[in-house]
């Protein structure tokens, strides 16, 4: 049951953080639907595990470590655009 | 040492390269990179001969536990094919690159230069992980590195243009890579694995599946830069430095489709109906003809080859429903072989004809088509491998190209979709428009002159272009490589 809550909650996030990413033009913003984003696909990752557990396990422990390794990448990821977007503004300031 | 460890040796030297080079800085870290370049070549000329003398891929478990448990490498001659011509396009442009990020005795080590090199290496190293991967949580991994290495490529000139082309590209790679993350957890959930081979005996056309092969193919299309998906390549490749734009254009949109090739025809061997096929092709067909117009009303050179680019992807899709159509016959066989000779074809020609603008435009100052009258007598060189790379791209006898083309041509007009041959026909006639219009204005008579700096590196885009053509000239047979270990006719 909670599985499947998740899984819901995860599919609204992703929605959510899809929209964002294709409708705004800030690009501040856009960074930030790419993390709603990317927690929703963790989310779903999650409750994926949940239900494939078996004997007796409470999750499954792949999904979990990719989910680990998901969230490096993403965090990489909005650092790397984070820092971009900082550049680009000093470049605009210049002129 | 097993033939076995080939593979993790490909990936492994350009990685450690890489973190090698970060202490060493940046005169330490292009030789560094100089040295490694013909260790690499020798690797993958090696995997070749193994998986040729074989004709059989290599499979490689990590840590010796099995699949569905561990990580298995596995490269076929697809991905034999792919290495080779990695490991020559990444030495070719790291000779190349001297030049520009070069460090002199003598001179200041600079920002840009120490940037450069382990950039290089880690494109290297992700391409051949996304070649030798067999699972789909390794290819996401090779598809973030490739992305983490290919955008700081593109804003090395720190110019505000180039900034904002990285960020609109990374934009888009990360919605790619993420649409694509989504797409393995549902496939997870629905089989229970994510290795290659195993999920080909698994995965059935249900629901989820479905869905997850969907949303797989769609960011790995953001990735390739397919038509709709393609506004962020023109900008980001033409305002590159010449040797990154060479290596973005001619290794990284390949890395995400060969794994597009894997998950179609490896995981999914005739789940995605022939409908789904014809779309992709579609696709293909709309970037072949839009972006070969595109790229013939440019202005400026850099951006015709950029848009040059998204029509020559456009080639790569037009194989999806040769062989869905047909699959496992003489027909699939050569529609196979026509689309990743194209793949190898357009990485040689790409690489040489974006050093030899890169060239031009540095020597003559500017790269506005109009003003380069005269460049024929000031640059013979670069004008001679701009025309051979273009007789690749147009697919004209005796060619790389033409290979290719012709081989897409008669799969298409056996597999009676005679659409496809018309598209491929009419891509060459605009593509021939393009390259045309620039060797009309170069060979010109005009008051183009190459002040600045000597011909270094003209030779090596040179020896590029010739290795396009001469691809034309290879037997049929040595082409049997890329058939080796292919996915849709069983592990």
């Amino acid at each position: 049951m909670s599985a499947t809550i998740f899984g819901l909650l995860g599919a609204a996030l992703v929605g959510i953080g899809l929209f964002g990413l294709l409708v705004r033009r800030d690009a501040l913003l856009r960074i930030l639907a790419f993390n709603l984003l990317g927690g929703g696909v963790f989310l779903v990752f999650g409750a994926v595990a949940r239900r494939g557990a078996g004997a007796g396990l409470p999750a499954d422990p792949v999904p979990q470590a990719i989910i680990l390794t998901g969230i490096v990448v993403a965090f990489a990821a909005t650092t790397l655009a984070v820092a971009l977007v900082l550049r680009l503004a000093a470049a605009k300031d210049r002129g | 040492m097993s033939a076995g460890m080939l593979p993790v040796l490909a990936v492994m030297l350009p990685v450690l390269g890489m973190v090698l080079a970060l202490p060493l800085g940046a005169r330490g870290a292009e030789r560094l990179t100089l040295a490694l370049a013909p260790l690499g070549l020798a690797v993958a000329v090696a995997i070749a001969v193994v998986v040729y003398g074989g004709s059989a891929p290599i499979r490689h478990e990590l840590g010796h536990w099995a699949p569905p448990l561990g990580l298995a490498f596995r490269v076929d001659g697809l991905s034999a094919a792919m290495m080779v011509t990695a490991a020559v396009v990444i030495g070719a442009t790291a000779l190349f690159a001297r030049g520009q990020f070069g460090t002199a005795a003598g001179e200041a080590e600079t920002r840009r230069a120490f940037a450069f090199w382990p950039l290089l290496l880690a494109i290297w190293g992700a391409t051949n992980l996304a070649l030798a991967a067999n699972d789909l949580f390794t290819f996401y991994v090779a598809l973030e590195l490739l992305t983490f290495a290919a955008m700081p490529m593109v804003a090395l000139d720190g110019k505000r243009e180039t900034l904002e082309a990285a960020l609109r590209y990374l934009m888009f790679a990360l919605l790619g890579s993420v649409l694509y993350l989504l797409g393995v957890a549902l496939m997870y959930g629905a089989a229970g694995t994510l290795d290659v081979v195993v999920l080909a005996s698994r995965a059935g056309g249900t629901y989820p599946v479905l869905l997850a092969a969907a949303l797989m193919t769609a960011g790995l299309l953001a990735k390739t830069a397919l038509l709709p998906l393609h506004l962020w390549l023109p900008p980001a490749h033409a305002g590159a430095p010449a040797a990154a734009s060479a290596v973005l254009s001619a290794l990284v949109v390949k890395g995400s489709f060969v794994i597009l090739l894997r998950l179609w025809f490896g995981v999914l061997p005739g789940i995605p109906g022939p409908m789904a096929a014809q779309i992709l092709a579609g696709l293909g067909a709309a970037a072949i003809l839009l972006g070969s117009v595109a790229a013939l009303a440019q202005e400026r050179l850099k951006l015709l080859v950029a848009y040059s680019t998204v029509a020559q992807i456009g080639y790569l899709f037009l194989m999806f429903p040769l062989i869905a159509s047909m699959p496992g016959t003489e027909t699939a066989a050569k529609a196979w072989t026509g689309g990743v000779v194209q793949a190898v074809a357009h990485a040689f020609a790409k690489a040489a004809m974006f050093l030899t603008v890169g060239l031009m435009a540095a020597r003559l100052g500017h790269d506005r088509i109009r003003d380069i009258a005269g460049a024929g007598r000031a640059l013979p060189v670069p004008m001679i491998t701009f025309g051979l790379a273009g007789l690749t791209l147009m697919g004209v006898p005796p060619s790389g190209g033409f290979a290719a083309k012709w081989l897409l041509l008669a799969a298409a007009i056996e597999a009676g979709q005679w659409w496809w041959a018309l598209v491929i026909l009419c891509g060459g006639l605009l593509t021939g428009g393009y390259v045309y219009r620039v060797l009309s204005v170069g060979l010109r008579a005009g008051e183009a002159t190459a002040p600045t700096r000597s011909a270094d590196g003209q030779g090596i885009a040179l020896v590029l272009a010739i290795v396009s053509v001469l691809l034309g000239f290879l037997p049929l047979g040595a082409f049997g490589l890329v058939q080796i270990g292919r996915l849709d006719l069983g592990p």
